[in-house]
């Protein structure tokens, strides 16, 4: 089964860099990549994320405003029907390590900070979404 | 000189022959194909030969004097040290006011303005889109209230300031001479930088609120308003920083500012403006990466080719020639991983801003790929411009590296480069900057080269073949917890209750009238800046005056190209 | 999630349920064929149209332009937009989603209830979709999306893909693939139905123009030419005698020339439902699906059953002609 990843960008930030390149490094190993360009807010990332059904949704800010963002992110995929308990959610960028908890807390897996290779969260994807989905069910 | 060059040339081959050779075979190092980071070719060693082809007087010459490779001013850091500029701002006015007297206080002898999101996108702290980014990584500006407050105590005629400001850069410049005004500052003294440049915002950072014909016309709208009304101070910041940032190459940082840099003077030809008169309130704004001598040589060919370009445009004063630039030490150089190793690469980075001979520096924070810098990360950020402005001796001497056999090459290969982009472009316009740049922009071009460069650079640093240490190389166990800087969450709060308080407080009558002027000057293509100034004085607020601006413009959506 | 659930999660207009369903056509999930089983007596009211044409012409531009179009008027619109996967990872970039307008734009699809976009990898399939588009627009259909918006591949070669899921074909074209040959060997001319040339604001799109309007004018000789002849593609022939390719101008990222281009499309769509075209090409239509699921069900059951005879020394035709007489006897 192809793995399906939501690569977005939320907020005004437009620090395009860091997303892009993931989205090409992921086609490139293997993933169906839909990437939503830019400055979307959590309710379209949301929406993407449900009605493309995607397996995981990588979200990059680099913008500090992950809080709130990506919490809400995550409460619109559920209102929108979707599960996020069976999605792996994760974030990258300038994310001080104080808002781990309150990530994790808010439904995050994985959170990557910068310079982490994309060898590594291709690798913490392959890992986790099996246990993730196991889990959902 | 014959008979000595044949010596050499004779003692080069004996050289080659006999001492290297037999030492080739013995290199340890994996890496056979030596690069620079922007991927040139470089050799072992260089020597007279390799700038043969270079003529003293013609490219390298004395500071002071065309084409100015080795500097704009003949004494340079002796006369006068750059100036030390750090970028910050966070929160509340009253929350970066404090931290920008502690900076003065700690020695820093220029200001430089960080925006929060909404404020660089034109939207007020009350806009929905706004919701969650007030105050987050810069601060939040939405009326000249704010302003009132950020320089509260700060003199403007003892200080510049820089802002990093781009669609709403006419709005913050009216502010910022308003204050002036209020402090009875006369305006030959009111000194500073807006960064004004939509074009590098297109190519790579994509802060965009209108399209790119109508940015450019907002953008010389400033330049002619500022040459009347601001003479000192700069009109706009051409910028590779983020060029650079988003992936490029160090030649494609050098190419496209310039290229974007030879719009902007074309278009404010067109317009009639003087080209003597809009030079001296130009400047530029380069990133200053890992690779040491690259970095210089980039510089130093940055200076030399804006000479020959505002030369050949018909400029007559020979400052007008002049590229002065600030340096800002590459942001995306930065590792989470063992922060502290940040230290010592902004501190090769700054070195080599120096000894390219910038005119202004900013060092970034060791902590800033976790958080927006903390005081005492701030504080190495500025004590290590200061180490090398005072304890390492570099700034003694001007162009301390002019004459290196590598420095010289490298300065002309990057330059011949960087030409051939600008040639590139310069065809796609037909011959016209303005045209070429506005094509690339709509087909792609500089996007696509960017992040192909950003992609191969990735693909070194997952191969392994670019070792960033402590990331891919001499990783270790950490406990990652420094202390780090945090905004009060009821920023987004008291903002808005300012904002509101601000938008009841004042005379809306007046205010109406002053929008409406921005929007007849629109339609009737005259310049906006009498009535943005007009509008800023009687507290329009930021989203008033650029969302005035898309009703006639439109938003842009710039094509995404991955 | 068992079968009822989903079909009763699409029938009730439950987005998410669909999305489910989708994937699971896609990943050929063991429930899927039931899924579309019972689903398919809903479908048979979208009007499905393809939009393709090179690289770049500005398909998916256009498919979100023409979604604003018909929401405008008050028609509910489902996108499927397919994109290459590498033939070596199976990866693939799903490029075309970013160009459906959001966030600033008063009328918001990302959000818009009645619009729902979903993107496809084409998954090792030739000629501009995959294999299981056909199906996912079934799926739309059957959710009652009013019009069914496929952008293909966009690969530059034969998109006859197309075909089997469209009732209008759209093809894009822009000023700089107006040379002859490239047109030509497309075979692009034979599939569309409607020709836009995109891009008008770059120049020279009236040359492209009268391109294909000769283009056409010699087409329409030869069309009538077979169809003295040749008993094939029955609805096709009947389709051309009545409509007469219009070729249109845009400026798709402008919204220039997009009403004009829906206007084509629903006239298009008036004229097959005229005199029982549309009903003939649909019925041809699942007749060749049909053909395609049994055989590929058959050939699932021969590499299921005859795996160990191919492991044999014979030789792969004696081999064939066993499998073919023992699986026809049955
Ligand atoms: N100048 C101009 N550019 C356009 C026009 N329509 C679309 N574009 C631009 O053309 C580029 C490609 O547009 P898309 O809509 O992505 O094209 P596409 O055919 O879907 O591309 P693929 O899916 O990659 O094959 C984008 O940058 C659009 O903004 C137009 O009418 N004029
Ligand atoms: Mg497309």
């Amino acid at each position: 089964m192809k793995i399906r990843v939501l690569v977005a960008k939320v907020g005004l930030d437009g620090h395009d860099r860091g997303a892009k390149v993931l989205a090409r490094f992921l086609r490139d190993a293997g993933f169906e990549v839909i990437y939503t360009g830019l400055h979307r807010t959590p309710q379209e990332v949301a929406r993407a994320a449900v009605d493309e059904d995607v397996d995981v949704v990588g979200v990059s800010l680099l913008s500090g405003a992950h809080i709130p963002l990506v919490p809400r992110i995550i409460q619109y995929i559920r209102e929108y029907g979707g599960n996020p308990d069976e999605m792996l959610i994760v974030v990258g960028g300038t994310i001080p390590h104080d808002d781990f908890p309150k990530l994790r807390d808010a439904g995050v897996d994985g959170i990557f900070i910068p310079g982490t290779p994309i060898s590594e969260i291709i690798k913490f994807i392959k890992e986790k979404l099996p246990e993730k989905k196991k889990g959902g069910k | 000189m014959g008979e000595l060059t044949e010596k050499i040339r004779e003692k080069k081959r004996e050289w080659e022959k006999e001492c290297l050779e037999p030492w080739l075979s013995k290199c340890e190092r994996e890496v056979k194909n030596f690069e620079t980071l922007s991927g040139i070719e470089i050799s072992n060693v260089y020597d007279p030969f390799d700038i043969e082809h270079l003529d003293f007087l013609r490219d390298i010459g004395y500071p002071g004097e065309f084409p100015f490779t080795r500097g704009v001013y003949p004494t340079m850091y002796r006369g006068r040290l750059w100036t030390m500029r750090l970028f910050s701002g966070f929160g509340t006015a009253e929350d970066t006011n404090r931290r920008w007297k502690m900076l003065l206080e700690e020695g820093e002898t220029g200001l430089s303005t960080a925006f929060d999101f909404p404020t660089l996108m034109g939207l007020d702290s009350d806009d929905p889109l706004a919701d969650g980014e007030v105050g987050k990584c810069g601060v939040a500006i939405d009326t000249l209230k704010d302003f009132e407050i950020l320089f509260d105590g700060i003199p403007l005629n003892k200080v510049s300031t820089s802002f990093t400001i781009n669609p709403p850069a006419g709005i913050i410049l009216a502010m910022y001479t308003a204050i002036g005004d209020m402090q009875k500052v006369p305006r030959d003294k009111v000194r500073g930088t807006i960064q004004n440049d939509m074009f590098k915002e297109f190519h790579a950072q994509n802060t965009i609120v209108l399209p790119p014909e109508p940015s450019l016309k907002i953008i010389v709208d400033i330049f002619e308003w500022g040459i009347k009304n601001v003479p000192k101070f700069n009109l706009i910041s051409i910028s590779g920083y983020h060029i650079r940032e988003a992936g490029s190459t160090a030649v494609q940082e050098l190419a496209f500012t310039i290229a974007d840099g030879m719009a902007y003077v074309e278009a404010a030809m067109e317009r009639g403006i003087d080209i003597d008169k809009l030079a001296p309130q130009l400047s530029f704004f380069f990133n200053a990466h890992n690779d040491f001598f690259e970095e210089i040589a980039k510089f130093r060919a940055s200076r030399r080719m804006w000479a020959k370009i505002m030369k050949d445009y018909g400029a007559k004063d020979p400052r007008s020639w002049w590229m002065k630039f600030h340096v800002q030490t590459a942001g995306c150089s930065l590792t989470a991983q063992q922060p502290l190793n940040n230290i010592v690469r902004v501190t090769i980075q700054a070195l080599a801003a120096v000894l390219g001979g910038c005119q202004s520096l900013h060092t970034n924070s060791f902590d800033e790929a976790w958080a927006l810098p903390s005081e005492e990360a701030v504080r190495v950020a500025l004590r290590t411009q200061q180490l090398i402005a005072y304890e390492s001796g570099v700034a003694n001497v001007v162009d301390p590296l002019g004459g290196s056999y590598y420095v010289e090459w490298l300065t002309d290969k990057i330059e011949r480069l960087a030409w051939k982009y600008i040639e590139r472009i310069r065809e796609m316009g037909n011959g016209s900057m303005v045209k070429g740049v506005l094509k690339g922009i709509e087909n792609g071009f500089f996007v696509r080269e960017i992040s192909d460069s950003a992609a191969r650079y990735q693909r070194e640093i997952e191969e392994g073949s670019r070792i960033i240490v402590g990331v891919n190389k001499f990783r270790i166990e950490e406990d990652l917890k420094i202390p780090l800087l945090k905004v009060d969450p009821e920023v987004q709060r008291r903002q808005i209750e300012r904002l509101r308080r601000v938008k009841k407080e004042r005379d809306n009558k007046v205010l109406k009238e002053n929008l409406e002027w921005i929007r007849s000057c629109c339609e009737n293509n005259e310049n906006v800046m009498p009535a943005v100034f007009e509008a800023v004085k009687s507290y329009a607020s930021v989203g008033e005056i650029m969302g005035t601006f898309k009703q006639v413009y439109g938003t842009y959506r710039k094509p995404i190209i991955i | 999630m068992n079968v009822e659930e989903i079909v009763e999660g699409v029938t009730k207009g439950n987005r998410k349920l669909l999305a489910k369903a989708i994937s699971y056509v896609e990943n050929e999930h063991p429930n899927s064929k039931e899924i579309l089983r019972r689903l398919y007596p809903r479908t048979g009211n979208a009007h499905v149209v393809g939009i393709t044409g090179f690289p770049g012409v500005g398909k998916s531009t256009i498919v979100s332009k023409l979604t604003e179009e018909f929401r405008r008027r008050g028609k509910s619109v489902g996108i499927v937009a397919v994109d290459p996967s590498s033939p070596f990872t199976g990866g693939a970039l799903l490029g075309d989603r970013l160009r459906l307008e959001g966030a600033d734009v008063s009328k918001n699809l990302w959000l818009d209830e009645k619009v729902f976009f979903r993107s496809m990898g084409s998954r090792g399939r030739l000629g501009g979709i995959a294999k299981k588009t056909g199906d996912v627009v079934k799926l739309l259909d059957s959710a009652k999306y009013e019009i069914i918006l496929v952008e293909t591949v966009g690969a530059g070669q034969s998109e006859v893909g197309v075909l089997e899921v469209a009732d209008t074909v759209v093809v894009i074209l822009m000023p700089e693939t107006g040379d002859d040959i490239q047109v030509n060997k497309a075979g692009i001319l034979e599939i569309g139905d409607i020709f836009v040339i995109n891009k008008a604001d770059l120049g020279g799109a009236e040359n492209v123009e009268r391109w294909i309007k000769y283009m056409l004018s010699l087409d329409e000789e030869t069309v009538m030419e077979l169809s003295k002849l040749s008993h094939a593609e029955e609805s096709r022939l009947m389709e051309r005698l009545r409509w007469k390719k219009p070729v249109l101008k845009t400026i798709a990222d402008r919204g220039v020339g997009i009403k004009e281009l829906a206007n084509e499309i629903e006239k298009h769509y008036e004229v097959l439902k005229k005199n029982g075209v549309l009903q003939k090409k649909r019925n041809e239509r699942a007749k060749i699906s049909a053909i395609e699921i049994a055989i590929e069900e058959i050939r699932a059951e021969i590499v299921r059953r005859y795996k160990s005879l191919l492991d044999g020394e014979i030789d792969p035709y004696t081999v064939a002609d066993k499998i073919v007489k023992e699986v026809l006897r049955c």
